[in-house]
């Protein structure tokens, strides 16, 4: 039978949204299980309001165009948010990171 | 004693610059949000410690931030406390811009013409201008790109869209200037709460007389040779409109090109663009204390958005247009090629009336005696986008 406690996860955020977010490194978050892309997602905007929107679009919940998200090396981008993240992000000795796009410009 | 607060946004944040009411000795808050754009921050008439910010990004979407606090602190509406998330639904939604849907079909509203001429859905982007309520603190309207207006009663921690602006018909022959399809004007009557002016690029202008519900285009008089209609009743790149508090029926237009004035409340518009060099441009406003003294900054071009000659120079007409002249003392004379953005003027209502505008070079300057002589506050803020004055008492 799978364990309904939560587990803690991290996430690692792009600078702009560390800052909004107010915290100095990783977010932390608590996930119950299954660990999977969209749980952490919904925990995290749970945790962090001011989130909500900057990642995934309001309505649709479709990752915003210039970020991508990496799990253990993997791109996880165009993964189903239920898919289950790899036991080491769902354990916490991995971050899921969210990364802005190198897009040039000014 | 009295002051002014300028609050700028630029492309890489927000400054606030205070002086007090000589205006030479200034004071240079920020960044604010740094490394955002943003758009437009403009502070409530009805409780000056109130501000409206739009902070957008390409990368991570809408946010509207607010102080209470005259710029101090800053948050999000509804989510001052991040420490504290409430369990449950969300009350506030402060970014959440969502175009209302057909109510007949739950179907998009409309379309809009897009580049090719093929109809094309509306897609939000971004919050260009802000514009709090005369009266309310709490109650501030957003205009957006793409073009649609937007209201918020609760102090900007939730938005509705006031959908008749763009389903009341002519929404199919809209489309995007080369900034996109922004709504960029908001003009409340004070002396009419259910009297409201937009403008859109490109669209033009509309009015509504109840309060938003239902909208009318007026642009009879716009000429502009590059649609195939030249005076059709949609399709103008409207700039910008000023108007005058004192006298709301009275309405100044900078067109993409030509400087226009209505004297019934827009119904009709004439050109004004007299002497100028040239009458494209971007802003135009309206002196604090005389209702018929007007500013604008010519731009040599469509094509080439800097000043003629490399000579930046503010244009006064002290007879409601027509007849212009000059402002240069204290303004670059020569080597000067940046533009002013149609948001990136202001005046303030001291006796003496200040006058400021941003550029996209960095600079704000600033006029402490309507235009007569100028003076850079700043020189090296990143691309200004907007610039709004609050007069303090």
């Amino acid at each position: 039978m799978e364990s309904t406690d939560k587990v803690t996860v991290r996430v690692g955020l792009p600078y702009h949204l560390r800052n909004l977010a107010r915290v100095p490194g990783d977010a932390v978050v608590e996930v119950a299980p299954p660990v999977t892309l969209g749980s952490v997602l919904d925990a995290l905007e749970a945790r962090h309001p001011v989130l909500r929107g900057t990642i995934r679009e309001y309505e649709t919940g479709q990752r915003r165009a210039f970020l991508r998200y990496f799990a253990c090396g993997e791109d996880w981008s165009l993964a189903s948010p239920d898919r289950p993240l790899p036991e080491a992000v769902a354990a916490g000795s991995e971050p899921l990171l969210i990364l802005g796009a190198i897009a040039g410009g000014d | 004693m009295s002051g002014v607060r300028v609050l700028v946004g630029t492309h890489k944040g927000a400054f606030i610059l205070s002086a007090d009411g000589k205006r030479k000795d200034w004071k240079v808050d920020g960044p604010f949000f740094a490394g955002w754009e943003v758009y437009h921050m403009k502070g409530s008439p009805a409780d000056p410690n109130r501000i409206y910010v739009s902070q957008t990004s390409g990368w991570f979407g809408q946010l509207i931030q607010r102080s209470d606090d005259g710029g101090k602190s800053w948050h999000q509406p509804g989510l001052a406390d991040e420490a504290l998330p409430q369990p449950g639904p969300p009350k506030a939604l402060p970014n959440r811009f969502v175009y209302d849907a057909s109510a007949a079909t739950g179907k998009p509203l409309t379309t809009h013409q897009w580049y090719d001429g093929t109809q094309h859905p509306w897609e939000f982007k971004r919050v260009w201008h802000v514009e709090p309520s005369l009266t309310d603190p709490d109650t501030v309207y957003a205009g957006v790109e793409d073009a649609a207006l937007f209201r918020s009663t609760d102090g900007g921690e939730n938005w509705q869209e006031l959908s008749g602006l763009r389903g009341h018909g002519t929404g199919p022959e809209w489309q995007p200037g080369a900034g996109g399809m922004c709504l960029h004007t908001i003009l409340l009557d004070p002396s009419n709460p259910q009297r409201i002016y937009i403008a859109i690029s490109a669209a033009g202008a509309f009015r509504t007389d109840d309060g938003g519900a239902n909208w009318k285009p007026i642009n009879k008089g716009l000429v502009s040779n590059f649609m195939p209609n030249p005076t059709a009743e949609v399709g103008h790149c409207v700039h910008h409109v000023a108007m005058h508090r004192s006298r709301p029926r009275v309405l100044f237009m900078q067109k993409h090109w030509d400087v226009m004035r209505s004297d019934d409340a827009g119904d009709n518009w004439r050109e004004v663009s007299g002497n100028l060099p040239t009458d494209f441009g971007f802003v135009i406003d309206v002196h604090a204390h005389e209702p018929e003294t007007l500013y604008v900054v010519p731009i040599k071009s469509d094509g080439e958005h800097f000043p003629p000659g490399g000579k930046l120079r503010v244009y006064r007409s002290r007879t409601g247009g027509n007849e212009w002249e000059p402002l240069a003392r204290g303004l670059p004379e020569k080597d000067c090629y940046v533009n002013v953005l149609r948001d990136a003027m202001a005046v303030d209502s001291l006796d003496q009336c200040g006058v400021y505008f941003g550029t996209t070079g960095g600079q704000v300057y600033a006029s402490a005696d309507a235009g007569d002589s100028w003076a850079p506050i700043v020189q090296n803020l990143p691309k200004v986008l907007s610039v709004e004055v609050q007069t303090l008492d």
